[in-house]
């Protein structure tokens, strides 16, 4: 099973590879790309990866949330060209009840985030790019 | 405690995103001495050209899982400079 996905992620078919007729509760999230950054129209943007520990990462996160919960979890993050409204990530975690299932679901995410190695490229409307930087507002811009 | 040797540590160093673009390059083989650390192999990617771009203390992975500047390297160990991390 690979986490990373260079084709559009389809939430109901993540959703169909964790379900159970024991599971009560289904908690998904979708990250999107947004239009904006900064105060800065985005026109599209590029995600890449150092795949191998990205993929181990991933497999780590699920594993510590399907350990600490009783709870199955899908995850899937794309790489590559990604348009404005596509799905850049998506998590679904089932369990008898929601609250494991929130709970899994929120967990997976923020370490998503916090620990895979991913790397956003935004390319802006006046032709400026840049490598992203959540915990810099202003980053330095270059010009294509 | 044992007498030096002159043993050294062959390891490849692997470069991302905007560490990658300011070096111009994805990845750099080090040669360490034999009792080196992510920090050693940090400094020496730093002493390359661009390499001063890259932080004092990034974030750091050994053969596919974070470490700490601290951690020893061992013969054909993959390290890799992370730059900050936007997924999600």
């Amino acid at each position: 099973m690979s986490f990373l996905s260079a084709t559009p992620i389809d939430l109901a078919a993540l959703i169909a590879r964790i379900e159970s007729p024991s599971y009560g509760g289904v908690a998904s999230f979708l990250g999107q790309v947004r239009d904006h950054h900064d105060g800065r129209t985005v026109r599209r943007l590029e995600y890449s990866a150092y795949g191998p520990m990205a993929e181990a990462e991933c497999a780590r996160i699920v594993a510590e949330a399907e350990a600490r919960w009783s709870v199955r979890v899908a995850l899937e993050h794309r790489v590559g060209a990604l348009e404005i409204g596509d799905v850049a990530v998506a998590v679904a975690a089932a369990g008898a009840h929601r609250d494991e299932a929130f709970a899994a679901c929120r967990f997976v995410i923020e370490e998503v985030k916090r620990r895979v190695p991913i790397w956003k490229k935004e390319f802006y409307q006046d032709g400026a790019m840049q490598w992203v930087d959540p915990a810099r507002v202003a980053n330095e811009v270059t010009h294509s | 405690m044992p007498a030096p040797t002159t043993q050294i540590v062959n390891v490849r160093v692997l470069l991302f995103a905007s560490y990658a673009d300011r070096l111009g390059l994805a990845s750099v083989r080090v040669a360490l001495p034999a009792v080196a650390t992510v920090a050693d192999a940090l400094e020496h990617v730093r002493s390359l050209p661009g390499g001063e771009q890259i932080p004092p203390r990034p974030l750091c992975a050994v053969n596919l899982a974070h470490a700490g500047l601290d951690t020893r390297l061992v013969e054909g160990d993959e390290v890799a400079l992370l730059p900050p991390l936007a997924g999600g």
